[in-house]
């Protein structure tokens, strides 16, 4: 690196060219919205941890420790609610995508930045009215929303729940479109489509999968209040409607969610594991192909979640046959991530932790998927703890261990500041060890046959449950320890310069921070991304 | 505090062990698999671990390996399809009760399980059955959608309102067996438990005697029959008759046939203007509100013991 100024004299950039509040709400710059995107969803990642805590508390006693069934119902809605529509769904999209996508392209923003700070306020107001509904009264119906409960027999908040959610989903479509259209357009000279980053590769598929999905859980949840205020027969038969309809149009949307929460993650995972190995990725189009085979088949497998739904059984093999075929391009990204790191030169940095962690939490939730994908186990396992459990192996043994490795990758890139690491090291694997106390049990459990959604259960399920619970607190201190250090180093923390992983990619040829139109000039790319091997070689000539 | 507890369920019918067999070599797959790519990760990490900080990246990397590509394609491919074609074969034969099972119906409502035998015996949140006789559950829901799940079975099916759905098994040790709600079904959802009770065949014969009206549900449903006032046309070839029908193909007026099940009876109570017999003419009234999903229930029991008698004049 040629560019060995650190912290010359006060330089101005993105963060620092205008303190004022207005400047803040009204700007267009692709950083600060990321900015105000990540205090939006950490604000909701607390809430929904919050309902979370006070679930697992509940269950340490058969009858429940703290509250009501009606209560616990009200809990695990909001945590499914908020965690997946105001967390999950944005979280890298809006936070690291938006951060770091027209950087890595080498352009000054994205296509319509004026657009993408409307996206935020849409977000916000869909979000007040989720928390609109929680503060109200609560929502009882669980972040599935099933008819007829939820429409014709509810008795809480649910329509202004479902109105928020409405609302957000068209934040997520503005923002694909915006990330589509700036990806097309904008790449730098010479950065052919080959040439991009695995995390671009990542956010195309998941932009797409907003821009088809999104719109049809919308539609279903806008029929949900039709039905509701209307009496037009949609869902609920006592009105002529069809119940298990409303099951059909939100898993079309619903499970392709579970992959734009997997997708984007995957795409992190892939900068890590190569900056943290000096190693090209290894099958660079297998990795990158199989992001797009996956957001693909992931349309055409929603039927998977309605195999006892009494969906014909016709219907039911054809959706198990592809929902197996989904672990086809999932296993290829893990031996190439695995691969990748063959003949590495392999450090240890808290991100790296989090790809490795990655790693592995990912391949016990995918393993666990393909039980469920088999039509014939699924029957017994179908809404038990089993499913719980898979699912949090991807979505925060997948999902939410890919966003902290990526926002402890480029927290020196957002401040220009570097965290203490070694207590970035210390969260990562408290978090590990958290997590797989707190959901390995719950295997158990499902197999045994406990229900998901029970605020009481028999006995003979209380010691697994306790187990969890002590999980769940190992892993509560593991989220608290970063939101300190994290804080504390974006004023303390030693400047980072501008590549502190001595890592490739457009994002850290600019300055930390960046300045406002990220690059003093337009960069030109000449070769293909991951580019390591090129250094080894100059390094060799020097 | 915390007692002794289990980690693998009852195995209490006779898919159980079929299932639990498909679960032991996707555990077997899961942790070859998993342990694989654990110690590669493992042993990668130490082996290629940066030795200095100033290390330099490594030189001629190997970064495409098509065979190795291919290989980990194909082998997890055929993996897969062996654990689709085990499962779909588990699923086929649960989607399948034999011809001879034994008759239960279940309502479910919030936040109860109602369940009667032909005989006219009802129970509340309990299901009695006989070891070793397969037993066949046709299934509604009052008012939202339940789920009859009895995990030493290994089996669930959704109960869902509207609409009839089945499920069998075939019980294979006598004993009490947990029976859960898996379908949340609002405030008391967790509450809608109970057990399933697996006798011996004397025992059960004791219990399905003891304390009964005598009146099975087919009679029950012969009475409705004529407080609905169904005779007047269904008795009179005003409308289509009733002996024989039952599992009998019916050429309806817009040329479909379809086979006279019990999600067929249900729909011409409730909804008849929709499959009206080819000539007949369409003025039934529907029973919507009228009748409960337990008389329906009934009434099909009723023109169920019909099936197998001869049509004479002056029967109905």
């Amino acid at each position: 690196m040629s560019s060995a100024e650190v912290a010359i004299e006060p330089r101005i950039h993105y963060l620092n060219v205008d303190y004022s509040i207005k400047s803040w709400l009204l700007t267009t710059d692709h950083k600060r919205i990321a900015w105000l995107y990540l205090m939006a969803i950490t604000f909701f990642f607390t809430v929904g941890g919050v309902a979370a805590t006070l679930m697992r508390l509940n269950l340490l006693e058969p009858q429940g420790l703290l509250v009501e069934p009606e209560t616990y119902n009200k809990l695990f809605s909001i945590h499914g609610i908020i965690m997946v529509f105001l967390f999950l769904v944005p979280s890298i999209p809006v936070v690291l995508g938006n951060f770091l996508l027209p950087i890595m392209l080498g352009a000054r923003d994205v296509a319509f930045p004026r657009l993408n700070l409307l996206s935020w306020y849409i977000f916000m107001t869909g979000g007040s009215l989720v928390l609109y509904a929680v503060i109200a009264g609560g929502v009882d119906t669980g972040w599935t929303f099933y008819t007829p409960l939820s429409s014709m027999y509810l008795n809480t908040h649910v329509m202004a729940a479902a109105g928020g959610i409405f609302i957000a989903g068209f934040s997520s479509i503005l923002t694909g479109l915006n990330f589509v259209v700036t990806i097309h357009k904008m790449r730098a000279p010479g950065l052919t489509w080959f040439r991009l980053p695995l995390f671009i590769w990542s956010m195309y598929a998941a932009s797409i999968i907003f821009i088809i999905g999104t719109p049809v859980v919308a539609i279903s949840l806008a029929l949900i209040i039709i039905e509701h205020f209307f009496h037009v027969g949609i869902f609920d038969p006592a009105l002529g409607g069809d119940p298990v309809l409303f099951q059909h149009l939100f898993w079309f949307y619903s499970h392709p969610a579970v992959y734009v929460m997997i997708l984007p993650s995957m795409g992190v995972i892939s900068e890590l594991i190569t900056a943290f190995s000096k190693k090209k990725i290894f099958g660079y189009h297998f990795v990158a192909f199989s992001s797009i085979a996956i957001a693909a088949i992931g349309f055409l497998v929603w039927g998977h979640h309605m195999f006892v739904s009494g969906q014909s059984v016709y219907a039911g093999l054809v959706f198990s046959a592809l929902s197996m075929a989904v672990a086809i391009p999932s296993a290829i990204k893990v031996f190439n991530w695995t691969a990748t790191l063959y003949k590495g030169s392999i450090s240890y940095e808290a991100p790296m932790l989090y790809a490795l962690g990655f790693i592995g939490l990912f391949t016990i939730g995918g393993l666990t998927g393909l039980y469920l994908a088999s039509i014939g186990l699924d029957q017994h396992v179908h809404d038990t703890y089993f499913v719980i459990a898979h699912f949090h192996y991807i979505m925060v043994g997948g999902a939410v261990m890919g966003y902290l490795g990526g926002i402890h990758y480029w927290w020196p890139k957002m401040t220009g500041r570097l965290y203490p690491d070694g207590w970035a090291r210390v969260a990562a694997i408290i978090i590990f060890v958290g997590f797989n106390l707190t959901f390995f049990p719950q295997f158990v459990l499902g197999y045994l046959g406990m229900p998901r959604r029970y605020a009481v259960y028999p006995a003979e399920f209380h010691t697994l449950n306790v187990v969890s619970t002590a999980g769940a607190s190992i892993l509560g201190l593991g989220y608290i320890i970063p939101l300190i250090y994290l804080a504390w180093s974006a004023r303390y923390g030693a400047p980072a310069g501008p590549n502190p992983w001595k890592a490739t990619g457009l994002e850290w040829t600019t300055s930390s921070p960046p300045i406002t139109h990220n690059f003093e000039e337009t960069p030109v790319v000449t070769e293909e991304p991951y580019a390591y091997d090129r250094l080894a070689e100059e390094i060799q000539v020097a | 505090m915390p007692q002794a507890f289990p980690l693998f369920p009852q195995q209490a019918s006779t898919v159980a062990p079929a299932v639990d067999h498909l679960f032991y070599f996707l555990t077997a797959v899961s942790v070859f698999f998993g342990t694989l790519i654990f110690l590669l990760i493992f042993y990668f990490a130490v082996k290629y671990r940066r030795r200095s900080t100033d290390e330099a990246p490594p030189r001629n990397q190997v970064i495409n390996n098509i065979p190795l590509e291919v290989t980990w394609t194909v082998i997890p491919m055929i993996l897969v399809a062996i654990m689709y074609f085990w499962g779909a074969k588990i699923f086929v034969s649960n989607a399948t009760p034999p011809k001879d099972a034994l008759e239960v119906f279940v309502i479910g409502k919030q936040w109860m399980w109602h369940v009667e035998h032909t005989n006219g015996k009802r129970e509340i949140n309990a299901l009695h059955i006989p070891v070793g006789v397969p037993v066949k559950l046709t299934m509604t829901s009052q008012d939202v959608i339940h789920d009859f799940s009895v995990p030493a079975f290994r089996m669930k099916m959704d109960v869902v309102p509207d609409r009839y759905t089945t499920e069998w098994f075939e019980a294979t040790t006598p004993g009490k067996y947990h029976l859960f709600c898996d379908q949340y079904c609002g405030m008391g959802h967790s509450l809608m438990a109970g057990w399933v009770y697996v006798m011996t065949a004397e025992d059960y014969q004791k219990w399905l005697n003891s304390g009964v009206s005598g009146v099975t549900m087919a009679e029950q449903g012969e009475t409705l029959y004529h407080q609905y006032g169904c005779i007047t046309c269904h008795g009179t070839g005003k409308g289509p008759a009733f002996v024989g029908l039952y599992g009998k193909p019916v050429k309806l007026s817009d040329g479909q046939t379809v086979i006279a099940n019990d999600a067929y009876i249900r729909q011409s109570i409730l909804d008849p203007s929709s499959q009206i017999v080819n000539g007949y003419p369409a003025i039934m009234p529907t029973f919507t509100g009228q009748v409960t999903e337990e008389q329906i229930l009934q009434i099909t029991a009723y023109i169920k013991s019909l099936a197998s008698k001869e049509r004479n004049l002056g029967t109905p």
